[in-house]
């Protein structure tokens, strides 16, 4: 077996291009889903933190950070799933946020060390017109991730990041 | 590191568990797993049917989660004994399974389902969070993964018990039926499974007594003053185990397992 060389960096550049399986726009990076990235001689492995426990897109992402470092030309390729510490939604980049914007989803609110019951929801602001003035129409959305919004004043239905 | 609890001083890995402590907490995952698939079942026959769209995607939400957390408890027993988690799900029979029975009764109307929902959603909000300080590493990180998704789960069912006991004549008259049904079969919820003290004992376990006075002390109030119901006067029903089940779980199994069975080689659904 041919070892091909690869530095930690380029395995963190080529899963930067890894999209979100449902969100598109933004990569698995972006969403700060990567944990580590290790590389010992030709052997790298890449441990990974799930969005949502049911996520259902978890084998997509495992599959699809296998592929993207083997297209590197690495044959040993481990993909490993952590779930400690748990992810949170403070962990998207600030460029991913703005990406999630433009594609029209409200960027999660911060999320800190969250109490169990919070009966308000966090506030949130229209993608299109920046507007504070926006109603939640549904606490759970097309995803595990994101929630229902109308905005009060450009009249839009929008979706929301949740804040985790 | 956010969230993650207080963590005991002493701490457990895997290797370190006695076999009896094995044993009560290989039973202890399976039940919290047991329950949660039966919810999910539950949530996902409102699917197609629920009064509107954003509720019918709202639940179905919810029964994903559940089934997720179901997952992360029957990969810790995977983590123990190598037990194959559909397998558990698809091939034990009624008298295999070990929810309460709270879970398994048909969903009934919406107001039915919304409290028996809640009612579900405050206890495994209150008993993670009390696991997220368990001595057993593998079950706090469990924990603190599930807690931020049923935060989410008791938000939207508790503001749902408010609206639907608050809102017509209609709609209090089917809450309170639905709370005089329930109410004794939630007393289950915070009985042991065999063995459990000991574990209790050792910190790799919440107290269920805490997590019920907890309980009591979250929903008794929400539902009585915010919510102007009554408590039944009914007692608690937890006399008999997790073994025992209503007529309503085999017909329920029969169904959710019938592709599973039809077809017991499939890898891919």
């Amino acid at each position: 077996m041919t070892a091909v060389h690869v530095t930690p960096e380029q395995v963190w550049t080529a899963l930067a291009a890894v999209p979100d399986p449902e969100i598109p726009v933004v990569s698995i990076t972006g969403m700060g889903m990567v944990r580590d990235v290790t590389v010992e001689g030709g052997r790298v492995a890449v441990t990974f933190t799930p969005t949502f426990s049911g996520c259902p897109a978890l084998h997509v992402i495992r599959d699809s950070i296998g592929e993207a470092v083997r297209a590197l030309g690495v044959e040993d390729v481990e993909v490993k799933s952590t779930l400690t510490p748990p992810w949170t939604s403070d962990w998207i980049q600030e460029d991913a946020r703005e990406r999630l914007r433009q594609y029209g989803i409200a960027p999660p609110a911060p999320a800190g060390d969250t109490p169990l019951i919070t009966l308000d929801p966090e506030p949130t602001r229209c993608p299109r017109c920046g507007s504070l003035n926006v109603r939640m129409t549904a606490s759970f959305g097309p995803t595990l991730c994101k929630r229902l919004y109308v905005c009060e004043s450009c009249r839009e239905p929008f979706e929301g990041f949740k804040s985790v | 590191m956010t969230g993650s609890g207080q963590q005991s001083a002493v701490s457990y890995q895997q290797e370190a568990l006695t076999p009896q402590f094995q044993t009560a907490l290989i039973r202890k995952l399976t039940a919290l797993a047991d329950d949660e698939i039966i919810l999910a079942h539950r949530d996902g026959e409102w699917t197609g049917h629920a009064p509107i769209l954003e509720e019918d995607i709202a639940l179905a939400n919810i029964a994903q989660d559940e089934l997720g957390h179901a997952g992360l408890y029957l990969e810790l027993r995977r983590e123990l004994d190598g037990s194959d988690p559909d397998r558990l799900a698809f091939f034990r029979d009624a008298d295999g399974f070990t929810n309460v029975r709270l879970v398994e009764l048909p969903k009934g109307d919406w107001a039915f389902t919304m409290l028996r929902q809640y009612l579900f959603d405050a206890y495994e909000a209150l008993w993670l969070d009390a696991a997220r300080a368990s001595t057993y590493a593998p079950l706090a990180e469990v924990a603190a993964k599930a807690l931020r998704e049923e935060k989410f789960h008791l938000q939207h069912t508790s503001l749902w018990v408010e609206r639907l006991a608050l809102g017509t004549d209609e709609s209090h008259r089917r809450t309170q039926n639905a709370l005089n049904e329930l109410w004794p079969f939630a007393a289950q919820l915070f009985q042991s499974v065999q063995d459990e003290e000991k574990l209790v004992e050792a910190g790799i376990l919440p107290d269920l007594t805490g997590v019920r006075a907890r309980w009591e002390a979250l929903v008794v109030p929400h539902l009585t003053q915010k919510c102007g119901l009554t408590l039944p006067d009914t007692p608690a029903d937890a006399a008999a185990g997790r073994d025992m089940h209503t007529e309503h779980l085999a017909p329920l199994l029969s169904e959710m397992q019938s592709v599973a069975r039809a077809v017991p080689n499939a890898e891919v659904w």
